[in-house]
């Protein structure tokens, strides 16, 4: 192994990869080269940090120094003044990762990384991906050679089931649980399958641990085949993220070479393989059955249950099926014991969540909180607030499955039971950050356009239900609401929860029904004084001109595409709401703040 | 995987490129790389101590380069930091002196003193 006196992390997952990490990386090794140190620096390539709002972000080490938002055009001078000369270059550094006195402080005390634990991401963006050797430093592929050598296939379900994980894909089954189920049916072929099939709006912790620890998940599902009796594994990841597809197709390869997947692993009479399968975007994909479908070949339709996968799931074959970030847990359990684990968290929740931090918010990207952490603690410490000084709203959950919480629960702790009990729930950790501009209606209607959008089509609750819901939203957001519309909605929400064939459809009213519990006056605004608060619903908006800061300059008249907006230079303009296609145009364009909307 | 051993002999090879990306409580061996360091000759006592370290596989250390310190005229000056010790700091250092300083004060924890600073000095009067 050559020795580095230095290391340059570039983190190549999506989020940097479309801030041009790769121009970067390129450009490191063109100056490396010119300065004639390439033989002493080392440039890797890693995956998410989690700062994605900060990106392309880029590490050396042995320093430590944190450069964010790199430019090409940053890349020569941190050559040159830091790799040759030993300077940092302070000013591209990210900002709180330094003192007044410009000293380093590490990572770790970075308000964004101060109140995080990461166990599913401990390796996002610390090892390169695509070289094993790597991962196996970092105490890969320990857990297994713990698991093949000195445990038993029920010790290995023991140390899950007392860890007291759940899965992080949504529902919050006990993992240890579904193992346990997985192993009891006797038969001589049983499949241990991953779904990547990450789909709600917002979310991207699977695909980021796909791209920055693809071992891990190996790992961890082979530690699956070998506690239930299976030999074949499948992950089924949405061909939506090639880099992820990539590195998992180079993770697997290197696993087979080094004898890590394949006949008698370690010696043992274990054997086990993993194949990917693709996934061609529908969300409905992402419920197990359906799920199982689709790797069938046949139509990613979901089927009801009982039969339960683990008794009769993939080819008719008992099969376990976990979420990636449940399996990113299933080694750090296994090597430092179910007490660890079990240590974090709430009484009910164990162990860390992932969430992708989204929206109205300062640091986008993703953070790894003990369950257990406050709405606030996450929103104002570690995603450091809401921008340009707004009035924080709510905060959508679980996606199209979830719900909004609102300000008045944002000291509740985030665990799987307390979300439920206010109306929304964990789902895959989608967390968008709303503030006093959403209007909450606008945004019901948008997760139900999109499940609308997703159905497939199959029971009537779901595919005409979902539908009949989003008319009456788009009646209510076009001034046409009439009293007893909302007593409607949610009779028919309930109604479908009840009667719909799977997950998708019985968790699909969630986002009406919680803007309703909580911003019921919202609602009501539109519905009967035809009057959107935040100014969003188009159809219920007036551009007013104030006369009294209104100067007369004609800017605004020019601006308007429709020309609703007349009057003398000089004098106050006003607008013909008649003509308005309320585009905000005129609001924009005006120096004098005279604009507003009514 | 054939073995545990060699799971285990893939895990100490890598672990050496990888320790410098851990918090690390081990030696740091600084060298002074501004213009004054690199005039005088600096890079190639840099290399010779990442060479020295690398033949003899020694854990745990960290090469890194530092600015002037302000003695421009002993330059190159490599400053050793060892856990709970006090700092060593050498001066005019040229590459054909760093194999005795690793081996007798990284290895065995042997101060080279004729290469120190306080003896250069001293020994100018």
């Amino acid at each position: 192994m050559e020795f580095y006196r230095s290391q340059i992390l570039v983190c190549t997952g999506t989020g940097c990869a479309s801030s041009n990490s790769h121009g970067i990386i390129a450009a490191f090794e063109e100056e490396l080269k010119k300065a004639g140190i390439e033989k002493e620096v080392k440039v890797v390539h890693t995956g998410c940090f989690g700062l994605c709002e900060n990106g392309p972000v880029v590490i050396i080490y042995p320093e430590g120094a944190f450069y964010s938002r790199i430019k090409v055009s940053d890349v020569e001078r941190i050559v040159s003044e830091h790799l040759v000369k030993g300077r940092i270059v302070t000013e591209l550094l990210y900002k709180e990762s330094i003192d007044e006195n410009n000293n380093i402080h590490s990572l770790d005390n970075v308000d964004f990384y101060k109140k995080q634990r990461r166990v599913a991401l401990r390796n996002c963006g610390v090892i390169d991906p695509e070289n094993i050797d790597e991962y196996i430093a970092f105490d890969g592929y320990q857990a297994l050679a713990k698991c093949l050598t000195e445990l038993s296939r029920d010790d290995v379900i023991d140390i899950i089931k007392k860890s007291g994980l759940r899965g992080r894909g949504g529902g919050g089954f006990p993992t240890g649980m579904k193992w346990q189920f997985a192993k009891q049916p006797e038969s001589d072929i049983k499949y241990v399958c991953c779904n990547a099939d990450e789909g709600d709006p917002g979310a991207f912790m699977d695909r980021s641990v796909l791209e920055g620890d693809p071992h891990a998940v190996l790992e961890a599902m082979t530690i699956a085949g070998y506690a239930i009796g299976a030999q074949q594994g499948y992950i089924y990841v949405r061909a939506e993220y090639p880099i992820a597809v990539k590195r998992l197709r180079i993770a697997i390869n290197q696993a087979r070479e080094n004898g890590l997947l394949g006949n008698n692993i370690f010696g043992t009479d274990f054997s086990f393989d993993i194949d990917l399968r693709l996934g061609s975007g529908a969300f409905v994909c992402g419920e197990e059955t359906a799920l199982i479908a689709s790797i069938e070949g046949q139509r990613g339709e979901p089927r009801p249950r009982p039969p339960f996968p683990a008794v009769k799931g993939l080819f008719g074959k008992p099969t376990l099926l976990n979420n990636v970030e449940t399996y990113a847990n299933i080694c750090q359990i296994i090597l430092n014991g179910p007490e660890w684990f079990a240590s974090m968290g709430t009484e009910k929740s164990k162990g860390t969540k992932v969430f992708a931090l989204g929206g109205k918010i300062n640091n986008t990207g993703l953070v790894e909180i003990p369950m257990g952490t406050t709405l606030r603690e996450v929103i104002y410490e570690i995603g450091g607030g809401i921008p340009n000084g707004k009035k924080f709203k709510a905060a959508q959950t679980g996606g199209p499955s979830g719900g909004c919480i609102p300000a008045s629960h944002l000291d509740v702790p985030i665990d799987y039971d307390n979300l439920i009990s206010i109306g929304s729930m964990m789902g895959s950790g989608g967390m968008i950050v709303m503030d006093e501009d959403n209007c909450m209606v606008d945004i019901a209607k948008f997760f139900l356009e999109f499940t609308v959008d997703e159905s497939c089509g199959k029971c009537p609750p779901c595919r005409i239900g979902t539908r009949r819901m989003l008319e009456m939203l788009n009646k209510i957001t076009s001034g046409n609401g009439e009293p007893g519309d909302i007593e409607k909605l949610e009779k028919l929400a309930v109604n479908i929860k009840a009667s719909a064939l799977c997950g998708l459809g019985q968790t699909a009213p969630n986002p009406v029904l919680s803007t309703i519990r909580y911003f019921r006056d919202e609602y009501e605004a539109h519905i009967n004084e035809k009057r959107c608060p935040a100014g969003v619903c188009k159809a219920l908006l007036n551009y007013v001109i104030d006369p009294e800061k209104c100067k007369g300059c004609s800017l605004c008249s020019r601006a308007c595409p429709a020309g609703a907006i007349s009057g003398q230079i000089k004098s106050p303009y006003t607008i013909d709401s008649s003509k308005c296609i309320k585009c905000g145009a005129c609001e924009s364009t005006c120096k004098f703040g005279a604009i507003s909307r009514k | 995987m054939k073995s545990l051993q060699e799971l285990e002999a893939i895990r100490k090879k890598t672990l050496e490129s990888i320790n410098l990306r851990k918090e690390n409580a081990g030696t740091r061996i600084v060298v002074g790389m501004a213009t004054c360091g690199i005039a005088a000759g600096a890079r190639p006592v840099l290399a010779s101590f990442m060479d020295e370290i690398a033949r003899r596989s020694i854990q745990n250390v960290v090469v890194a380069q530092t600015g002037c310190i302000g003695i421009c005229r002993l330059e190159p000056i490599v400053e050793v930091y060892k856990p709970d010790q006090e700092k060593v700091t050498y001066c005019k250092v040229t590459p054909d002196m760093v194999s005795r300083i690793v081996t007798e004060h990284i290895v065995n924890d042997r101060v080279v003193s004729e290469y120190t600073i306080g003896y250069y000095e001293n020994n100018q009067k």
